[in-house]
């Protein structure tokens, strides 16, 4: 799937620019190093946006292409914070045949996110994974560190619910 | 190195070793199809239509990328081999819109060939999901059909290693994969040079430049409108092959008639302006010599390079010549000049322009420094494969016309004006004049051979009565990028430079026939359209830019004296510092 990019406001902070600089700094100029960079890049802001991809390819001199393509290509750089609340559903073998994909899809019509985003107000933010090992209970999905089983899109609503904030 | 010897369908060669089977084959005298490989640029083995059996390898191996040892077999046309040619053109038809009747580049595509070749008698053997792209029109310059794309990425590999600005690449990933730049921007607004480069290495339709065929007939169907057309330099010796004449070929005379007969009320030379700028550039550059004024002064004729500048090193503007292109001085001079001399209103002068080049469609929306105010100097800017688009759609038959002669006032370019489509040419042409206004009198010997030739870069020196004059040419963004490093870090000092976007300079543009790879990578197609200029250079009668008449003529008339009042106004442009990201 095509990895959606954030719409929501970059808000970094002075601070961690400066982690990143010294990251890169510490680099030394040896660009075989950018998946690494990009990697403490993802530690510091949680996600690699627009503005944090040119600081590492100005840091760096490296085109902002290959940055991106690297981003777009792994599966562990993402494009979007992670919400307060991490949702994440499993899609994986025995999930997706016990109908997790239909949960999904409440889940993103629901929150109005695809797979991948953040809400606009950063409450939530909703992702696919691959078994987390609890398939009896399939299909399941994670939240923060909430495991909940034999999930169907009616229970979706009231998950959300659980987390919204007062 | 030592030499190896293998046998390629039996018969035995001796290549070097480290050679791949690719070669090794081409040594034998057989040709391997290939998709994806460009010879140094793209060596990737990714597209897997290079197969071939060796008898050192388990399956089948990528014979582009493949290294062959002593003693070993290859066979490159068995049954099996063919079968598997066949089934991974048939992979890649199942994922391509497959609209070849109404494609840009239908009989010049290197899939639609292979197909024929290999007998694809069905495109639809796979069927199965297909990528959905928007097509990306944001550039002035060209547009990406992302549908048409087989991901073979000599594209993205001339970006990078040609041009050295890599605005596009490969995204996402498995059937995701697609080519674009950083965050799906358009490609109208990332900071991309608008050479073209990656439309000419294109194997598809997926890149092409943007058609203004039909503004130009429109402008030509209008009685209101005088419309007139220049031609480079380089156009002379590209358009030729689109009319399967040999590369190189010099088709001058037919390329008049052709206009002439479209319907064009004057046929121009851009050589003309090309000698006009260097009587603008040597003044302005002995001037700045002089004054030790900003050097090394850097041409100014490549609008791929300017916007280079622009982006990517803006602190380098203040050291750009301030003379427009030869395109620019022409359609500036149309404007002014010949609409005064021959009393017709700017307005109603339509200049269209025949370009070996997609920046130069770039180029002519800069309308900031016009010489008419609120008229753009250029109406429109055609690339060489539009222009043989236009002679075929008009039914005229290219081979078969007579030869014509430009028109006046500016129908006279010189051998200087002529060599502007190689690299080297802008730098040799502006010495000669140069040293008729140092010393006084002209070179003994006209020809600088130094600065001929397609090395990425050049240098010589030139001792002018004393005055000594060291000088560097460059040509392909990447080769300009070194040399600006190596003058920033002061390893390198200049007087004056000439660089020009696309390697080989014009001869090479991203607006020339497109060639396949096949050809690309076996014959120097910079070299041998060059060849084909430097030879137009020695069969015109004036050779020095300030011995043309048409030029003493329009400073006469009109200008005065190079960098007059006058010429600053009309001549001469500004840039603007544009922001990368």
């Amino acid at each position: 799937m095509k990895k959606p990019i954030s719409k929501i406001p970059f808000n970094g902070t002075p601070e961690q620019e400066a982690k990143l600089k010294a990251a890169i700094e510490r680099s030394n100029g040896n660009k075989s190093e950018l998946i690494y960079i990009m990697q403490q890049a993802q530690d510091i802001y949680g996600y690699l946006p627009y503005e944090v991809q040119v600081m590492i390819a100005e840091g760096m001199d490296v085109p902002l292409e290959k940055v991106y393509g690297v981003a777009t290509f792994y599966s562990q750089f993402a494009l979007s914070p992670k919400g307060k609340n991490a949702i994440s559903v499993c899609l994986g073998t025995a999930c997706y045949v016990k109908g997790s994909k239909a949960v999904m899809d409440k889940f993103s019509s629901e929150l109005g996110i695809e797979p991948g985003q953040c809400t606009a107000d950063g409450e939530f933010s909703l992702e696919s994974c691959r078994c987390v090992g609890a398939c009896g209970l399939a299909p399941v999905c994670v939240v923060n560190d909430d495991v909940y089983g034999k999930v169907t899109p009616e229970k979706v609503v009231e998950i959300i619910a659980k987390y919204k904030s007062k | 190195m030592e030499n190896i010897n293998v046998k390629v369908n039996g018969v035995s060669v001796s290549v070097p070793a480290g050679s791949t089977a690719l070669t090794a084959a081409r040594t034998a005298g057989v040709e391997i199809p290939t998709l994806c490989y460009l010879k140094d640029i793209n060596e990737i083995g990714a597209c897997r239509i290079c197969v071939v059996e060796a008898s050192k390898a388990r399956g089948l191996v990528a014979a582009c990328v493949y290294p062959v040892s002593d003693g070993e077999e290859i066979t490159t046309n068995s049954p099996k081999l063919i079968e598997s040619r066949k089934m991974t053109l048939e992979l890649l038809l199942s994922n391509h819109k497959k609209k070849c009747l109404t494609c840009v580049r239908s009989e010049n595509c290197e899939l639609q060939k292979l197909c024929k070749e290999y007998g694809v008698e069905f495109d639809d053997r796979f069927e199965g999901a297909m990528n959905k792209y928007d097509i990306d029109r944001s550039a002035s310059h060209m547009y990406r059909d992302n549908e048409k794309c087989i991901l073979c990425r000599r594209c993205s590999a001339a970006c990078e290693k040609l041009q050295a600005v890599s605005v596009i690449g490969a995204n996402d990933r498995g059937f995701d994969t697609h080519i674009a730049s950083p965050f799906e921007m358009p490609l109208g607004s990332v900071a991309c040079v608008s050479c073209g480069q990656c439309i000419n290495v294109c194997p598809t339709g997926a890149l092409s430049e943007r058609d203004d065929t039909q503004k130009v007939f429109d402008a030509l169907s209008d009685p209101t409108k005088h419309v007139i057309v220049q031609t480079a330099p380089s156009v002379r010796v590209g358009l030729g092959e689109e009319f399967g004449y040999p590369i190189g070929s010099i088709v001058t005379g037919k390329l008049v008639t052709a206009l002439r007969r479209l319907g064009f009320d004057k046929v121009f030379d851009t050589n003309f302006s090309a000698d006009l700028t260097i009587m603008e550039e040597a003044t302005e550059f002995v001037t700045r010599y002089t004054n030790k004024d900003h050097l090394p002064m850097f041409t100014s004729c490549s609008p791929g390079w300017i916007k280079f500048v622009e982006y990517y090193y803006p602190e380098f503007i203040p050291n750009l010549s301030t003379c427009k292109s030869p395109q620019g001085m022409f359609g500036a001079t149309a404007k002014t000049y010949y609409a005064e001399k021959e009393g017709i209103d700017p307005q109603d002068i339509f200049v269209v322009s025949v370009m070996p080049c997609t920046a130069k469609k770039f180029e002519a929306e800069r309308i900031d420094h016009s010489a008419v105010k609120g008229l753009p100097d250029i109406d429109v800017v055609i690339t060489v494969r539009e222009l043989a688009r236009m002679i075929r759609k008009a039914g005229i038959l290219f081979r078969d016309l007579p030869d014509g002669e430009y028109d006046s006032p500016f129908g006279l370019g010189s051998g200087a004006g002529t060599i502007f489509g190689a690299t080297g040419g802008v730098m040799e042409a502006a010495l000669r004049t140069a040293v008729k206004a140092v010393t006084g009198k002209d070179a003994e010997c006209l020809d600088f051979l130094d600065v001929r030739g397609t090395q990425g870069i050049k240098e010589a020196t030139y001792d002018l009565n004393g005055n000594i004059i060291r000088v560097a040419v460059a040509s392909g963004i990447s080769n300009a990028k070194k040399l600006l490093e190596m003058i920033k870090s002061g390893e390198k000092e200049y007087d004056f430079v000439e660089i020009m976007a696309c390697p080989g300079g014009c001869v090479n543009g991203g607006g020339q026939p497109i060639q396949p790879a096949s050809v690309r990578n076996n014959v120097d197609i910079r070299a041998t359209r060059a060849a084909g200029l430097y030879q137009d250079d020695l069969n015109l009668p004036v050779r020095l830019s300030h011995e043309n008449p048409d030029i003493k003529r329009v400073y006469d008339e009109y200008f005065g004296t190079p960098n007059s009042h006058k010429s600053h106004e009309i001549l001469h442009t500004g840039y603007t510092v544009r922001k990368k990201y």
